[in-house]
């Protein structure tokens, strides 16, 4: 499914610049592109390390688990396959939290803690489990509490009320919640039925 | 706002503080945990640059190409019905894919239209209610090395 999506974007966009006559601009992209992506792995080392630094403090005082303990009715909905008090539970939470806060910062390696407690679970195996696929089909959706870098721009253009879109944003992000954990259960019943993972 | 903008900028400090006297209490060797855990941090950085490069170069292609405005211009009959300006569409359509495109036609939109229309508030919504799809799949996969996205991609 990747392969495919990958290959197809690239072609389609290599016939389009054929046809269109853009093909200057597709190899300047090219490498724009693989710039622009070595620059954000670059970028996300400062993050990486300090959040993920700080949250091995607070996997060695015992905080994650108290977070994750925290969460536990809930979460025993959303991620019936995670053990109860596991620190992945930790990392999902506050990876949540600072997505609702809008902090992407502190949440990209909270989510990336997260994925990887995860994948212990299951065993270092190779395709992704029932629980890390509801794990990124929330984070795409991600309820959000204050849209920070939205509310900066409306600042910048002098809007009357920059906190205003906070309740659409909220409502809509929650309903994109919702319908993610609901699509994300029917296709695992579907898998189950056909037997497969 | 007022509020708002109290908590977006102590939350953070607070955090930290919270972790740092928790594990003082509890007698955890405090700075050694944090160089440990921060050593994972450039290990994860540099085994995500292959996969942000190959789905960023395609992105890339596809946009500059001119094949992301024609799909566009394909789909927008099919959502100005359901009461969508047919302003917002490109922006509806590109959130999902590419975070620093979509962040540019906010910014476009809402110095053309005023942030207080229904456009510059819809089209913030749309920026600010979702994450850029691809780039979430791409980071949380690549970041643990899964190669399959199995139904993740259909999911979302």
């Amino acid at each position: 499914m990747v392969n495919f999506i990958w290959v197809a974007l690239l072609l389609i966009g290599l016939v389009f610049a054929g046809i269109n006559g853009t093909m200057k601009d597709v190899n300047e992209a090219m490498f724009q592109g693989a710039k622009e992506a070595v620059t954000i792995s670059i970028g996300l080392i400062s993050v990486l390390v300090f959040w993920l630094g700080l949250m091995k403090i607070a996997e060695q005082s015992g905080l994650l688990s108290f977070f994750a303990h925290l969460f536990r009715p809930i979460a025993k909905k959303i991620f019936p396959e995670v053990p109860s008090d596991h620190p992945a539970l930790g990392y999902i939470l506050s990876n949540m939290v600072a997505n609702m806060f809008g902090l992407g910062n502190a949440a990209t390696p909270l989510g990336i803690k997260a994925m990887e407690q995860l994948k212990k679970l299951n065993g270092q195996k190779e395709e992704p489990s029932r629980s890390m696929i509801t794990f990124v089909a929330l984070n795409t959706a991600s309820v959000t509490l204050i849209p920070a870098t939205v509310i900066s721009i409306r600042m910048t253009y002098h809007s009357a009320s920059p906190g205003e879109i906070i309740g659409t944003t909220f409502v809509a992000s929650l309903i994109a919640t919702i319908s993610a954990i609901m699509i994300d259960r029917a296709f695992y019943i579907r898998r189950r039925k056909k037997g497969g993972m | 706002m007022y509020v708002i903008q109290f908590l977006s900028l102590w939350l953070i400090p607070m955090v930290i503080a919270c972790i740092l006297l928790h594990a003082t209490y509890k007698r955890v060797p405090t700075y050694e945990a944090f160089v440990e855990g921060g050593k994972e941090g450039i290990q994860i950085a540099f085994s995500l640059i292959p996969y942000l490069v190959g789905m960023l170069v395609a992105v890339s292609v596809f946009r500059a190409s001119g094949a992301l405005d024609f799909f566009i211009s394909y789909i927008k009959p099919f959502i100005v019905p359901l009461g969508l300006p047919s302003e917002v569409v490109p922006l509806a359509i590109i959130r999902p894919i590419s975070g620093t495109a979509s962040l540019g036609i906010v910014t476009d939109l809402i110095a053309t239209y005023g942030p207080d229309s229904f456009i510059g508030r819809l089209a913030s919504t749309i920026q600010g209610s979702t994450e850029t799809t691809l780039y979430v799949l791409t980071v949380y996969f690549g970041a643990v090395g899964i190669r399959k996205m199995g139904d993740a991609l259909k999911v979302v």
